[in-house]
């Protein structure tokens, strides 16, 4: 299964189409930070845009951390999320060494990308692209 | 948080540090943006009293499709201007309209005076007041830095606005720098946050709305969103951006130059967009909401010792800023320009006005109408270090001299003569020596500005002079522009957003009732606007046209001043017949 990589952020010029549309499509909701993408300056508008994103571990922590099973490990990388299955415990957000989870703090829902790929035809810099896990995954051991 | 029918607007005492949330019928035709600001003024303004009575608001408003669509990214300021008195607004985009979208809040009124140098914080759960007296005298960079520092909540995605020295001074055109790249710009608004010992304001963005049901809005965010990336619509706003004008404009002998002196000159291609992108350009930026990011950022690297000691700075630029800080003081060097805008930017002055003001300033030392004794430094057309020690002297207000030029160029022609060659058009001109129509759009419109009723693109496209067709112009422009400003849009995706994109977009998120009555309410909001620029002062007869803009000499020819004359004549009319 493919997984989204934010490969290329320094080409970002931080309109947040990506997380407009992870907020509109997925969470059908107006927002810049109910998306399982999230776009920060790194330090001040003058130094450049992070992606706060799932990194789509093959052994994910926030799967292991989570007591009731709403989140399991996800093919190629990631995570599947049973909505109707999480108590909101965070235990998932704490569990992430990236940070890429957000517990909303209206609806205290975990927020992390599924890496469905919707965002990536509304980046204009091509900032974001779906890879195949398991590339990803060789090229690590290669590094 | 839902998205309330009903506007909800945050009306907070700096003085008193006290908020309370109104909620405003939105049955009552106002739009947004613009038309919302005003919909404020009217109750909390004062338009008898002066910009720096403590009473009198800063507004800030967003409108209906602010976040929903692309390029819905920018906000309005409403405030008593401290260069003319009058009701004014100043638009600016940065982070900004989101934020205070995603603050749950359309709009922002802060009145009273804080008692110490304050930073005034929103969010969707928060408000309050924070202490930064030690940030007064700051320049907007070094205090952009610190307010991040001190309130690190809702790091990476909040706005943050602030002003420089200029604003604290009581400058007639400071300005506010929103989210480093942006603006309030004009008419004195970083004054009137200054006046209210308020350095910065921090505004959250940290909550989300729903979106309305169904497929139709999905439908239309796509198509427009697909409009402004792939098609032809913002090629010039993103490839070369607005400085592309500059050889445009310089060919047609159009381009003010050096006071206005003349109209073009040989070294327009070493300060023209293509140079710039060659030389300087060191990225692009956006608007939150913006695909196009049509924010062009320089780099400019100064040495500051021997042994290849350098520092960077990254300054944003565009047509305008190249003219005030470029053409108009003769400067041909693009590097020049980013140093000066730098040092215009770094302090907290609108640099249109700045650069036109010591434009001024320059040919009237040249011509001994002043003297050095008034400058302090000399101040020759080309030369970059007078003009750099020139901004600080005028942020400062260091002399007699500077505190009348930081009133404003006529203000300072008045004062010392030469009035002839004050290049005033209801406030420092803007970088367009076009001719006619625009001289009266920016004189006698409603925001001084070329924004208001694009009189620079009716010259250069128009051939007959037919007084009743541009009048005709002039008002459905302006009428097209408000109904932007009340949505808020960037005025950038005009080619996209006409009236029918308009209604579809108000339809398809549930604001059927607001696109029904779209032609009416702008009518309205327009009315508005212009009630309240009278309200507080606004006198046509007291606007005139300098001599040395009647002197210009274009592709066109001389221009014709009977024609000219007899435009403002009515075009005043018109403008009074909006007024009940």
């Amino acid at each position: 299964m493919k997984i989204l990589r934010a490969s290329r952020m320094d080409r970002c010029i931080g309109c947040f189409s990506c997380s407009l549309t992870c907020a509109r499509v997925v969470h059908k909701s107006l927002s810049w930070s109910r998306s399982g993408i999230r776009i920060h300056s790194a330090a001040g508008l003058s130094t450049g845009f992070e992606a706060q994103v799932c990194l789509a571990c093959t052994h994910a922590p926030c799967a292991d951390a989570c007591p009731t099973g709403a989140f399991s490990q996800r093919r190629g990388g990631g995570v599947i999320v049973k909505r109707d299955l999480c108590i909101r415990c965070g235990e998932c957000a704490r569990a992430c060494p990236v940070n890429a989870i957000l517990m909303d703090p209206e609806l205290g829902d975990p927020i992390v990308c599924i890496h469905c790929g919707q965002c990536v035809s509304f980046c204009p810099h091509d900032c974001l692209e779906m890879v195949q896990g398991h590339v990803i995954k060789e090229a690590i051991h290669e590094g | 948080m839902k998205d309330d029918r009903r506007y909800r607007v945050m009306v907070y005492d700096l003085g008193r540090q006290m908020g309370k949330v109104e909620y405003l019928d939105t049955a009552e035709g106002f739009l947004g943006g613009s038309g919302l600001a005003a919909r404020l003024f009217e109750t909390y303004g004062r338009p008898g009293d002066p910009y720096d009575h403590p009473g009198q608001p800063l507004i800030f408003a967003i409108g209906p499709l602010t976040g929903y669509f692309p390029l819905m990214s920018k906000v309005v300021m409403g405030f008593v201007s401290p260069y003319n008195s009058q009701y004014a607004e100043s638009h600016a985009g940065g982070r900004l309209a989101l934020a205070l979208r995603f603050s749950g809040y359309h709009g922002l009124v802060l009145t009273g005076q804080a008692h110490i140098p304050s930073c005034f914080v929103l969010g969707h759960d928060s408000l309050g007041l924070l202490d930064v007296h030690y940030l007064w005298g700051m320049d907007v960079f070094k205090a952009g830095k610190i307010l991040r520092k001190i309130h690190g909540r809702g790091s990476g995605n909040r706005s943050i606005i602030r002003i420089g020295p200029a604003g604290e001074n009581g400058c007639s055109f400071a300005s506010i720098n929103v989210d480093s790249y942006r603006h309030f710009g004009r008419l004195g608004c970083g004054s009137a946050m200054g006046v209210k010992n308020l350095k910065g304001i921090i505004i959250q963005g940290d909550g989300s709305l729903d979106l309305p049901p169904g497929k139709d809005y999905r439908r239309l965010y796509e198509s427009i969103y697909k409009q402004m990336t792939e098609t032809e619509a913002m090629c010039k706003y993103h490839d070369l951006g607005t400085p592309v004008n500059v050889m445009a404009l310089n060919e047609l002998n159009a381009l003010p130059w050096r006071n206005m002196q003349k109209t073009s000159d040989d070294g327009a291609e070493q300060v023209s967009g293509e140079r710039f992108a060659a030389d300087l350009l060191l990225r692009k930026t956006a608007c939150s909401g913006c695909p196009v990011g049509c924010i062009h950022v320089g780099l400019l690297r100064e040495q500051f010792a021997e042994q290849h000691e350098f520092v960077y700075r990254q300054v944003s630029y565009d047509h305008e800023p190249i003219f005030s800080a470029g053409t108009m003081l003769d400067i041909t060097n693009a590097k020049d320009v980013l140093t000066l805008l730098e040092r215009m930017d770094n302090v907290g002055l609108d640099v249109m006005s700045a650069g036109v003001s010591l434009a001024w300033a320059t040919e009237a030392l040249d011509k001994g109408i002043i003297s050095e004794k008034e400058t302090l430094v000399p101040l020759e057309f080309g030369s970059v270090e007078g003009y750099c020690h020139a901004i600080d002297h005028l942020c400062r207000q260091t002399n007699e001299f500077y505190q009348t030029l930081a009133r404003g160029t006529k203000a300072a022609a008045n004062a010392y003569g030469g009035k002839d060659f004050a290049c005033v058009l209801g406030q420092e001109m803007a970088g367009y020596a076009t001719g006619e129509v625009f001289y009266v759009s920016q004189a006698y419109g409603f925001r001084h500005s070329h924004l208001d009723t694009a009189g620079y693109s009716y010259d250069q496209k128009a051939g007959d002079k037919s007084i009743d067709t541009t009048i005709s112009f002039l008002l459905k422009e302006e009428a097209a522009r408000v109904m932007l400003t009340c949505m808020v849009s960037c005025l950038f995706a005009r080619g996209v957003y006409n009236q029918e994109r308009i209604e579809e977009a108000l339809t398809v998120i549930g604001r059927r009732d607001m696109a029904e009555a779209l032609p009416q309410s702008v009518t309205e909001v327009q009315k508005a606007r212009w009630r309240l620029k009278y309200a507080t002062g606004y006198d046509p007869t007291q606007i005139d046209i300098p001599t040395r803009l009647k002197e210009t000499v274009n592709w066109k020819g001389p221009l014709d001043e009977n024609f000219m004359l007899e435009l403002a004549r009515r075009y005043i009319v018109a403008i009074e017949g909006m007024v009940p």
